[in-house]
């Protein structure tokens, strides 16, 4: 087939969607002919999309008959990225595939590339990881509070949520340096210790958040549009969200209580004592109060794990690993020659696969790396919950107001950096 | 993860399916032959591996067959995982499609995008998918970028130019 010049395929495609089918096709009802669905295209642009989502809807009058989601415009090709650096450069550039949970991405990779470099992580490393994880994890909560009740009209909850967003942030300035994107974790522990004044600016922290989350409970629990808005809504029951594959808070809301924390605990979480908050029929409603309630779980288990937090080396002393510690390379040919080794060549890792799954925000992200035993992975792929969750929309929202589709998109918290990768 | 007897006793189970059995890191890993991936993953799920929690594309280059299509598969009864692998050459990239309910009953619809990412990436086609088409990459793409032999840098970069001065410089 001979394309006229200036018109791709894909631009032939896009002209050929069908603008106005008749709703006989679809719904099996209407005089064929004259009563039609509209289809619109809603995105990549678009402020209720959470990124730059596309969906493309077809309408019976403003119910929803049909939703197809259009992704792949923030492909950066963050997997091919990485098979080209060696594994802890790797860190940096995974860290910015789900943008809003950083650490999650860094722990999934660091705990796939220590499960096969077989690299045994300090316990008080282990304990670090857990405060900055379960931080992060009420950051990214704090942002998809604020931007969904944005979308159903709200604004004062969103700076709310960003002011208390903004204390997690000077946390992790503290630590680390960075606001986002911190490149904390290290293959084998976390690149420093916390400093001076961390602990007790994390236990203010502690002190502020859970009654900061009991103010956004009292102004939306008794908000007659936000319940009309959530209750009822959308709803996916827990059977069909596993054939789907949906896990995380989506799952949760459904009533099935599968968390990987407690299921398969990682980095001692079996440590710590928390709940798991699960809704009932898994509409909108449960799936925000969920979220809700993660954030108080969050707070419990970091005043453990800051109260707990063992004494000893933040990485590991395997030094084909990490870092030898700065002081030793004016004293140590080994330090410096390890030191060089590493900055230069990196570490090589034994031939092998493994698969490393961490409950993140949005629910199962795994990592995967294949090493062909040499310094860079040979392949990384994350198992994104996004990615994997979006596929839940169109069953959620066929039926229903489009609306209720805005609100469903925001209670889904898609993040398009960890879909599109 | 099943121990490594009893990864032995699946395998057996399995017959001629599997090809190879590997233990490694804790992970139990089968090879199977890709005309049969339905059927195992369909008989794994009848000993509890009910949740496909994964799908990941590889590329063995320089190992033959070189293309890879790994499942990840989840018990959440007993908290096991199992991991089933499908190669298959570059010249005959194709595999029965896990996502539509087929004569092995139910399918897994979670795999829908992630087996797209696959074809997209590695080129490996899924017989009987319902919505064939890349996902991440744009649809007029030529390619698939994850391939190992498929070089880093020298493409054009898309839309940063009129698109029709794009294809006359490309032909």
């Amino acid at each position: 087939m001979s394309t006229p010049p200036g018109v791709s395929d894909y631009r032939r495609g896009e002209q050929g969607i069908e603008l106005s089918p008749p709703l006989a096709q679809l719904t099996g009802r209407g005089d064929d002919g004259r009563e039609e669905l509209l289809t619109i295209n809603f995105g990549p642009h678009h402020p209720a999309t959470h990124g730059v989502l596309r969906l493309l809807v077809r309408l019976e009058g403003e119910i929803v008959r049909e939703l197809k989601p259009i992704i792949g415009y923030v492909h950066t090709g963050i997997e091919k990225t990485a098979e080209d650096k060696s594994y802890w450069k790797v860190i940096p550039v995974v860290e910015r595939m789900d943008y809003l949970s950083y650490y999650f991405n860094a722990m999934a990779y660091c705990g796939a590339v220590e499960t096969l470099a077989q690299v045994e992580v300090p316990p008080r490393a282990q304990y670090l990881r857990v405060i900055h994880l379960e931080l992060n994890r009420i950051a990214s909560h704090l942002i998809w509070l604020g931007t969904s009740i944005l979308d159903l009209g709200a604004t004062s909850i969103f700076l709310y949520c960003l002011r208390e967003r903004e204390l997690v942030l000077d946390l992790f300035e503290m630590s680390s340096g960075q606001r986002m994107h911190t490149r904390y974790f290290q293959v084998g522990g976390v690149i420093e210790d916390i400093p001076t004044g961390f602990a007790k600016k994390l236990r203010e922290f502690i002190d502020v958040m859970p009654k900061r989350a009991d103010e956004y409970g009292a102004i939306l629990n008794a908000n007659e549009i936000v319940l009309q808005r959530l209750r009822g809504t959308c709803p996916l029951d827990a059977e069909r969200a596993l054939a789907l594959g949906v896990t995380g808070p989506l799952l949760r809301a459904a009533g099935n209580p599968w968390d990987l924390r407690k299921a398969a605990p990682y980095s001692s979480y079996d440590h710590f004592d928390f709940k798991i908050p699960v809704g009932t029929v898994g509409d909108n409603y449960d799936r925000y109060a969920c979220r809700l309630a993660e954030i108080y779980e969050s707070v419990k288990i970091i005043e453990q794990a800051l109260e707990g937090l063992p004494e000893g080396p933040h990485i590991t002393s395997d030094r084909k690993v990490a870092l030898p510690p700065r002081h030793e390379l004016a004293t140590s040919m080994e330090a410096l020659i390890h030191h060089f080794k590493l900055v230069t060549e990196g570490f090589r890792v034994p031939e092998g696969e493994a698969y490393y799954p961490i409950e993140s925000p949005r629910g199962e992200l795994g990592c995967f790396v294949r090493s062909d035993g040499s310094a860079k992975p040979a392949r990384v792929h994350m198992r994104d919950p996004s990615f994997v969750n979006l596929q839940a929309l169109s069953p959620m929202v066929e039926g229903s107001y489009i609306a209720d589709m805005i609100a469903t998109v925001a209670m889904l918290d898609p993040i398009l950096g960890g879909i599109d990768r | 993860m099943p121990d490594a007897t009893g990864l032995e006793l699946i395998g057996k189970e399995l017959g001629a399916a599997v090809l190879d059995k590997s233990f490694f890191r804790e992970r139990a890993t089968l090879d199977v032959d890709p005309a049969a991936i339905r059927a195992v993953l369909e008989h794994l799920r009848g000993k509890g591996f009910e949740f496909l929690a994964s799908v990941h594309g590889v590329d063995y280059y320089p190992h033959e067959p070189r293309l890879g299509v790994i499942y990840e598969l989840l018990d959440m009864r007993s908290v096991d995982r199992i991991t089933v692998r499908a190669r298959v050459p570059t010249d005959a990239a194709e595999l029965d499609s896990v996502t539509p309910d087929g004569e092995h009953g139910a399918g897994w619809p979670t795999a829908n995008h992630q087996e797209r990412e696959v074809y997209d990436m590695f080129g490996v086609v899924f017989r009987g998918h319902p919505d064939p088409r890349r996902i991440l990459m744009p649809e007029d793409y030529e390619g698939h970028p994850q391939r190992r032999d498929f070089p880093v840098g020298g493409e054009p970069v898309l839309f940063t130019r009129d698109e029709a001065q794009w294809l006359e410089r490309r032909e």
